[in-house]
């Protein structure tokens, strides 16, 4: 489910599952309803936007990203609710200088190098937020 | 069920090991426990251990009949439990489990782990792996990392401007280094007993707002205990420590989790089903040893305990609440800050403090007239969560 997921987002859509039951979506994609378990799950298109939660300029990066460093990990929550993970397109600097918690961002992806562990042997496909405005 | 108790504990100290297997180090753990039992090696009817990355920092696996092989025991049930940083503790909640229902009168239950000797580049990576595997791995989202988000979260929920909370949270670590300073099986015994909030603050930044200073070490050790039911431990020891009451829940990915993060749902699930089985409050806890792998994971654990209410931990840390003379001494052992954290092995050497203090046998820190004790061990992000309440008559 996470390969058709970052396939898409490279090609810019974010993909999420609405749940049958109770309405809340979920993203990234999972087997069950993030909210309430359900796996009467439909396929939907997001808007890509969403708010900054939290963020972090990684220093100290793990083997396999220390060309990377420093980075910055945001939380963003979507529009339609749920929060994903993803890298700040911002420079560390810039991120350390003011707060932007609550900025608007738009998801859109990066292809980088793989790592040891990650399934696709060739590339890894990180969802990447950009400030908007 | 059956009322089980602690017999012997044992670890190791706490630091780099490079001369020592974390089978040594397992061992080296158990005979301490052992020699203080009061038992025969033939009364051990089984082996829990606790391990987290040995593969990757030793290329190590199947480790349980090692370690059970070098205690001198064979041909004996020997189970390694992974839960992160709480594997030592699920091995000690199933052990218990197990010699409450009578499958077992007496068994060992420990950890080991060699993050120290293993290079700060593989560490990381290592404990990395309890993240999300895609979905946070693929950002790069390392351990301080999650901290480092639950941190500027928290000063977002509760109002606190970051550069604010960053100053109550140097308490934190001000406080378990000066624990962990007298404690001869710490990592930093005899080191940073005497930091200053500027110390902390301008240390080297890791995740910001999370400087090094604001983190537990990389660590090597070992930790074990002797458990059995109640009527041989009272042959076997003066004072037995009981097993008052166990909890354990579980979570999904921090982003998951959602506006819930700095709540800490699971382990609120977690410390009240401890209560509930103990058939006490939070109120009747004399000290507790905690899962303080940063600065702020002390402050989230205290509130989703329910020893404070949800954004008021960070104030009474600052005040000294949780300082040995205040009204609930947190991490009087150090913690993994001034301590060090061995992951596999710390869960259950947060049991060893907590059964020294309530013997009274803790003679560099001691809680005076401890006879409550609660544990709690964090594995993953917000993921695996245990907590052990202890006690003596
Ligand atoms: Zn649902």
């Amino acid at each position: 489910m996470f390969a058709e997921f970052f396939e898409n987002l490279k090609d810019g859509r974010l993909i999420g599952l609405k749940c049958k039951d109770c309405g809340a979506v979920t993203c990234p994609p999972k087997n069950t309803c993030n909210q309430c378990g359900s796996r009467k799950l439909e396929k939907v298109l997001l808007s890509g936007k969403g708010i900054i939660k939290s963020y972090t300029v990684t220093y100290i990066a793990p083997m396999g990203y220390e060309k990377e460093a420093p980075y910055t990990v945001a939380l963003v929550e979507l529009e339609e609710g749920p929060w994903i993970v993803g890298r700040l397109d911002l420079d560390s600097q810039s991120a350390e200088k003011e707060d932007l918690v609550g900025k608007r961002v738009s998801v859109y992806a990066k292809e980088m190098p793989t790592e040891m562990f990650y399934p696709d042997k060739s590339k890894r496909i990180v969802p990447y937020f950009k400030i908007e405005g | 069920m059956r009322r089980v108790a602690i017999l012997g504990v044992g670890m190791t100290k706490f630091g780099k090991h490079p001369e020592k297997s974390l089978v040594d180090l397992f061992a080296e753990a158990f005979f301490e426990a052992f020699d203080e039992s009061n038992i025969e090696l033939k009364d051990i009817e089984a082996v829990y251990y606790g391990n987290f990355v040995g593969e990757m920092t030793d290329g190590s696996a199947n480790l349980s009949g090692f370690i059970a092989d070098e205690i001198g025991l064979k041909n004996v049930p020997a189970i390694r439990y992974e839960g992160a940083c709480a594997s030592s503790s699920v091995a000690f909640r199933e052990a218990v489990r197990a010699v409450s229902a009578g499958y077992y009168d007496c068994v060992v239950v420990g950890g080991s782990e060699k993050l120290l000797t293993a290079e700060t580049g593989i560490g990381t990576r290592a404990l990395a792996t309890a993240v999300d595997a895609i979905y946070e791995m693929v950002a790069g989202l390392t351990f301080p990392g999650v901290f480092a988000l639950a941190a500027r979260l928290y000063a977002k929920e509760y109002g606190i401007p970051l550069e604010r909370l960053r100053e109550m949270m140097a308490h934190v670590s001000i406080k378990n280094h000066r624990y962990g300073a007298v404690n001869p099986k710490s990592q930093f015994y005899g080191k940073y007993g005497n930091l200053k909030v500027e110390d902390v603050l301008n240390s080297r930044m890791v995740c910001s707002p999370i400087t090094l200073l604001d983190s537990c070490p990389m660590t090597d050790g070992g930790s074990a205990v002797i458990i059995a039911e109640e009527r041989l431990a009272k042959d076997a020891v003066d004072t037995p420590v009981y097993v008052l009451g166990t909890g354990q829940a579980s979570g999904g990915a921090l982003f998951r989790q959602g506006r819930d993060i700095v709540k800490a749902i699971p382990r609120r699930k977690s410390a009240e089903m401890a209560f509930r089985e103990a058939k006490i409050q939070p109120k009747d806890v004399d000290f507790v040893e905690l899962h303080d792998c940063f600065t702020i994971a002390e402050i989230i654990a205290l509130e989703a305990m329910g020893f404070f209410g949800y954004g008021e931990a960070c104030y009474a840390t600052e005040e000294g609440a949780t300082s040995i003379d205040g009204e609930l001494p947190v991490n009087p052992d150090g913690g993994l800050i001034g301590k060090g954290h061995p992951v596999g092995a710390t869960g259950v050497s947060q049991i060893y403090s907590a059964v020294k203090q309530l013997r009274g046998e803790f003679k560099w820190n001691q809680v005076e007239d401890a006879r409550i004790a609660m544990t709690d061990t964090l594995g993953g992000d917000f993921g695996t969560l245990v907590n052990i309440i202890l006690g003596v008559e």
